[in-house]
């Protein structure tokens, strides 16, 4: 059995030096939000996400579901009494509306809170992060009516919701959905087949709560025909007790490579004649609520990159201090050494901390951007908070989510031979992170979107804004007078300027030559995120470096930090260059070959 | 029925401690500190009474820095109503600790007061008996069972040998053994809840205690390392070193 303790200690420090918490907690409604009652909020979750999430990852990957022929879907041992209390401790609510029994905690406390549940266990956290999104929505756009029938349970986690839009024709481009719905008095009828629903069955609630894009008979064509309904497995009555079981069965579950424990459903939709469904909002306007959440849809998903790279880590880490192997290479005749002394084990080492922390960092400071942008009371620090978060997040999602496979395959490489073995638990991490990079957009779609919406569209403005907050920064470091943060300052002007002359020739480009600019996106969106993770490192840098001057608090923890900072720096930062030119000169050899010649 | 509780901030169970350079004592900069487990237990045990109709306050107290504070507020997450803190950055000996309980005790006058039986920075063992005597009262120490009847308490007491019942007539001090209850995972609403519940900060003046340590520790060292072991010849060789060397037999 592995073992997940929650770095408590790095997050306290991005929670209060980099993300501002106080900030956050001079918000309008997040008046109790101090710095003790998060700490204490912390280590709650942190023990329960060591206690009882933390031990079923390995059983929930081994055992994995089981579909019944009637349609039930049955979880991994131990997964109902862990949900139960999960549900008992009140931990779904967290930064809900207190009207619906949540808490009203802020997306900084979510987000540090929802990366313990990710990195205890990913699997079972597709439950509250799916049910967390259906809430929202409903929240968002639902009536009164459904508002007060659906949220309380949904927000107590007693049900659980789901979002319906894959099709087996409709994936990426939803355009293409084909399950109807037909208005029978209130409510609609809705007959189709949705795919890859997580949770969409189960046995650890009574109720699931299914949101389902569908088509109206009148509907036009396209995108801009689809409207959202929520569709309740059972019927819920005017009391709030449960009804008839309404017309949607779970036909089959997926066989996957990773998250085994996360139930990947399709589910038939009104075979017995149709499924009720009540319709969320307005007709033909489901898309356009389905983006109010893909912004933080996509942000949960990043967050659970820098989850899953975390655990492979603190994995990792045990194996190197315990494997002994070889001779320290300084003393051949010593004894035998654990393979932390090795060199190349510590740069492995270094490497997955150094990007765990640099993810962390980024993940944080765009929640509190998240927090600003809805509750500044200034509408222009709305506005600007706003346009941040929508730079960021493709960034954040692709760059954490390609990391993270790569911490977790570095996660295998300490452990040698045993790393491929499944005993050790080091290969989950590797097959649950790998869908991270795939759901809610892939790594492509998110840097089409980068460049096409964020920095085309934008006319590069939030990207200027956001390069000139990066130079403030190396002008701080460059004024430190201190040596290592002085070098730190330099890879990061350097990274800086290669995403510059990137935007600068995306500017250029674009207009006349789209595909060029296509066939880039992905690096250029590396580069971003290699650049703003190096930002986020030099300014924790910073902080150490005031930190130790003042003789405050934890030395070792911030000399490390320096360290680690500096690692990423070299390691990472001066990986910008290439990244800028194979951005700059994809299309010369991607588009050259024709369809034929492949 | 009011009962009292009595929590100490140690070093979390989980850390590995290291001693001081200068071998002052044990090195508790920048380390994780939370309750003493045995404490959570009286307080898990506190809350349950409550919760069975048996007690009607449950009043936590600390005694030391200002962080004890937290601690505090991790027993008002569990359940405790409110908090006392006898606040001092003095190095408390269980003396000290058990003549300010004392003072709380005659001021709140609770029918019970539940302590841990030993804390696992010092493993003392002596608080909860010193403050019994301190109040002529008595005490029901190790307990593995709790049970209230007819204003008295009945104490199953885990013994050398085996399990010892004893009832006593209330006031009364008890402290809690490992197998009393498993204590519950705090919940989130009630994490929210605990800061808002009354917390009260004295001085041990204010309870005209001299806090004062009344012993003088002379050094504190790691144990020491185990040496590499030795082949013998025979077992003859064996039996001289045991009774020569390790002089067992």
């Amino acid at each position: 059995m592995t073992t997940y303790t929650a770095p408590l200690k790095d997050m306290q420090f991005v929670l209060h030096e980099l993300a501002g918490l106080d900030a956050i907690a001079r918000l309008p409604g997040y008046e109790e939000v101090s710095p003790d009652l998060v700490d204490s909020v912390l280590e709650g979750a942190a023990t329960f996400a060591s206690e009882i999430w933390g031990p079923l990852n390995q059983v929930g990957d081994q055992e994995g579901l089981k579909h019944h022929d009637d349609g039930r879907v049955t979880t991994p041992k131990g997964f109902i009494e862990a949900y139960a209390k999960f549900v008992e401790s009140g931990w779904n609510g967290l930064r809900f509306d207190p009207d619906f029994g949540g808490q009203g905690l802020p997306k900084l406390v979510d987000t540090a809170v929802m990366e313990m549940w990710n990195a205890s266990n990913m699997a079972f956290s597709m439950a509250p992060l799916l049910t967390q999104g259906a809430i929202e929505a409903l929240f968002l756009r639902g009536s009164d009516d459904q508002k007060q029938r659906f949220l309380h349970k949904m927000v107590s986690g007693e049900w659980t919701g789901t979002m319906n839009l894959t099709e087996p024709q409709a994936g990426s481009d939803l355009g293409l959905i084909r399950s109807k719905a037909t208005p029978r008095g209130d409510h609609y009828l809705i007959q189709g087949q949705k795919i890859f629903i997580s949770f969409g069955e189960h046995d650890l609630t009574d109720n699931i709560v299914h949101l389902v894009l569908a088509r109206t008979p009148t509907a036009p064509e396209g995108v801009k025909g689809i409207s959202l309904f929520v569709v309740p497995k059972f019927l819920v009555n005017e009391d709030g007790s449960l009804g008839e079981r309404n017309d949607v069965r779970c036909v089959s579950i997926e066989h996957k490579m990773g998250i085994h424990a996360s139930p990947t459903a399709v589910l038939a939709f009104g075979d017995g004649g149709g499924a009720i469904g009540y319709l969320v909002g307005e007709e033909n306007r489901g898309l356009e609520y389905m983006f109010i959440m893909m912004n933080e849809a996509r942000f949960g998903v990043g967050v659970q990159g820098l989850a899953v790279a975390d655990r492979a880590y603190q994995l990792a880490l045990a194996w190197a201090k315990d494997r002994v192997q070889g001779k320290d290479a300084t003393a051949p005749k010593g004894p035998s050494v654990p393979i932390i002394r090795h060199p190349d084990v510590r740069r492995m080492l270094m490497s997955m901390k150094s990007r765990v922390e640099a993810m962390r960092a980024l993940a944080y400071v765009v929640a509190a951007m998240i927090d600003q942008a809805h509750r500044a009371p200034d509408e222009a620090a709305r506005a600007s908070a706003h346009a941040g978060v929508d730079l960021l997040i493709p960034i954040l999602k692709a760059w954490c989510t390609e990391t993270g496979i790569e911490v977790a395959s570095t996660g295998i490489q300490v452990h040698g031979g045993m790393g491929f073995i499944e005993e050790t638990g080091a290969s989950q991490h590797l097959r649950d992170a790998r869908i991270t990079s795939i759901y809610e957009g892939t790594t492509g779609i998110q840097a089409n979107d980068l460049v096409g919406r964020k920095v085309l569209r934008d006319g590069g403005r939030s990207m200027a804004a956001l390069i000139g907050q990066i130079a403030d920064v190396c002008d701080e470091l460059e004024r430190s007078g201190d040596a290592q943060l002085k070098a730190i300052g330099q890879r990061l002007r350097d990274g800086s300027r290669c995403m510059a002359d990137a935007v600068e020739w995306i500017m250029a480009t674009g207009s006349r030559d789209l595909n060029a600019v296509l066939a880039g996106a992905v690096p250029f969106l590396h580069l971003c995120g290699v650049v703003c993770g190096g930002w986020q490192m030099a300014r924790a840098a910073l902080t150490a470096q005031r930190k130790l001057a003042a003789g405050d608090g934890d030395l070792p923890f911030y000399r490390a930090k320096i360290a680690t900072a500096r690692f990423f720096a070299d390691q990472d930062l001066t990986r910008a260059a290439g990244l800028r030119d194979a951005a700059i000169h994809a299309a010369a050899g991607t588009m050259a070959l024709a369809e034929e010649q492949f | 029925m009011k009962i009292l509780v009595a929590v100490k901030r140690v070093v979390d169970y989980n850390v590995k401690v290291r001693v001081k350079a200068d071998g002052a004592g044990v090195d508790i900069a920048n380390v994780k500190m939370s309750m003493n487990p045995f404490d959570e237990i009286a307080v898990e045990e506190a809350v349950r009474l409550k919760e069975k109709g048996m007690a009607t306050e449950v009043v936590a107290v600390s005694c030391g820095v200002a962080q004890c504070q937290e601690t505090l507020r991790t027993a008002m997450a569990i359940g405790a109503d409110r908090g006392i803190l006898v606040e001092t950055s003095e190095e408390l000996q269980p003396l000290a600790v058990a003549k300010l309980l004392q003072r709380l005790v005659e001021r709140e006058k609770p029918d019970i007061v539940i302590l841990g039986k030993q804390a696992i920075d010092d493993d003392c063992n002596q608080t909860g008996q010193m403050l019994a005597a301190l109040l002529g009262r008595p005490q029901g120490t190790f307990a593995s069972k709790v049970e209230v009847e007819g204003g008295r308490v009945r104490v199953t007491r885990e013994v050398d040998g085996g399990l010892e019942t004893v009832s006593l007539a209330t006031p009364a001090v008890v402290t809690t053994d490992l197998r009393l209850n498993e204590p519950r995972y705090v919940t989130l609403p009630n994490i929210m809840k605990a800061k808002k519940k009354p917390l009260e900060v004295l001085k041990p003046a204010e309870l005209g205690v001299d806090v004062a340590p009344r012993l003088e520790t002379v050094s504190v060292r790691e144990p020491s390392t185990r040496k590499a072991g030795v082949k013998v010849a025979d077992v003859a060789g064996l039996v001289e070193k045991l009774k020569n060397e390790a002089k067992v037999i």
